[in-house]
């Protein structure tokens, strides 16, 4: 018997390296992403920022960097992730009032999540370029 | 049978047949500790004669063995077999290996024995068609439990949990003569919790649970926390609450609702926490 009694000798059953990736799960690790991704963005905003007040050269140097390539892929990506964080952010506020839960409501909050925030990324890209054009 | 091919889900019972990823990229052994990790096991074929065969990848561990646990391949007969997956496993018990191990009752989706992982989703594998799983069939115990034999975890950690929850009614009042009264719309509001089967089916599937097991005490003990907190006849509220405010106890919910989405019974364990949540910050404002 001493096989059953010894609980640590006992294999772990596999969890996140077989369960199904569900709306569910993946917008919980999606908010959790970019949550730290935007973390990463607020110190490119300040970055930003004391380029900005450190004068011209430093300015323009800055610039270069986020006109390129790159730079203009990350602004995208930094954009996305700060409509979807916001959306789930919103969409977990309405949760904390006890509301929502039934599992159509759920399955339909998320896909209005993902649909709004890409939504809301080509307008305000859409927007900044239309303004960028006319000055 | 409730099959889903829209991207709205309105039932817990509904497989979904469109997910693109069956299970998040990362390598098969990530994470797990040695003696967890999963070997290749042996293939079992169906007998001769068979003409409508259906293959089942079942996790397999044998305690006294002393090897790792191996995922083996059996072949099915599925006109010799019932429709769900416990008529399955059961067949292959009968008739291919009666070492296979795992837990059965009702075989009518009422006493929760049978939870385990079935094509990565929990339910019971009593009222999951194998009609409706993928080929191979792929059968895991519970995920994220200590596992005895095969298809049996080990609940002794949960049991503990559900008891730190005290669930039976406690009262402070003098006892009455007859029974304590409720009236339909008090008993009304414990529909939807009292009828949890305590399966864990829920909190197996809590990625929270899995990551703070040892001191969250997720979607099923919280929904019995709940049921108790919510039953007019009870009086111990307070002190019911006292016990869950805790970092870890009830705040380890960050409401990711697998818990609703995989409820064999179709119950709302999320809803049962935020209920929680909201009654601890009503009692606080």
């Amino acid at each position: 018997m001493e096989h059953l009694s010894n609980k640590h000798t006992r294999p772990l059953s596999p969890n996140i390296q077989i369960y199904r990736p569900q709306l569910t799960s993946v917008l919980s690790i999606v908010n959790r992403i970019t949550g730290v991704f935007l973390s990463a963005c607020a110190v490119v905003l300040v970055v930003w920022l004391i380029a900005a007040a450190s004068g011209r050269e430093a300015y323009s140097r800055f610039h270069d960097c986020i006109a390129s390539w790159p730079g203009q892929f990350f602004l995208l990506a930094s954009t996305f992730a700060f409509f979807l964080h916001l959306c789930g952010g919103i969409r977990h506020l309405v949760w904390d009032t006890v509301r929502g839960f039934e599992l159509r409501q759920i399955y339909i909050s998320g896909w209005i999540v993902v649909a709004t925030s890409v939504v809301l990324t080509l307008a305000c890209w859409l927007a900044s370029l239309l303004i960028a054009r006319q000055v | 049978m409730a099959k889903a091919n829209t991207f709205i889900i309105t039932s817990s019972d509904q497989v979904s047949r469109r997910t693109i990823l069956k299970r998040f990229p990362i390598p098969r052994n990530f994470g797990v500790p040695n003696g967890s990790q999963i070997e290749p096991g042996r293939t079992w074929t169906a007998p001769e004669g068979a003409t409508r065969t259906k293959q089942f990848e079942v996790y397999r561990y044998n305690p006294v063995s002393g090897e790792k646990p191996r995922l083996d391949l059996f072949e099915v007969d599925l006109d010799d077999c019932g429709p769900m997956i416990l008529d399955a496993l059961i067949w292959i018990k009968n008739n291919i290996d009666p070492t296979l191990t795992f837990r059965r009752s009702c075989r009518e989706g009422v006493c929760g024995s049978c939870a385990m992982n079935m094509d990565g989703t929990n339910w019971l594998a009593c009222t999951r068609f194998i009609e409706e799983t993928d080929s191979p069939t792929r059968i895991y115990p519970l995920a994220n439990m200590r596992i005895i034999k095969d298809l049996v975890p080990d609940l002794t950690h949960l049991y503990a949990q559900y008891e730190l929850i005290e669930p039976w009614l406690q009262t402070k009042t003098s006892d009455p003569d007859r029974e304590r009264l409720q009236a339909p719309e008090d008993r009304k509001k414990l529909d939807g919790y009292y009828e949890c089967i305590l399966c864990f089916c829920c909190t197996s599937g809590c990625p929270s649970h899995w990551w703070n097991g040892d001191r969250f005490l997720g979607p099923a003990v919280l929904l019995q926390a709940w049921r108790w907190l919510a039953d007019s006849r009870d009086e111990a509220t307070g002190r019911r609450l006292d016990t869950l405010e805790d970092p870890f106890r009830l705040y380890r919910c960050h409401t990711i609702l697998n818990c609703t989405r995989t409820c064999p019974k179709g119950l709302n364990p999320g809803k049962a926490i935020a209920e929680i949540k909201k009654r601890i910050a009503d009692r606080r404002s």
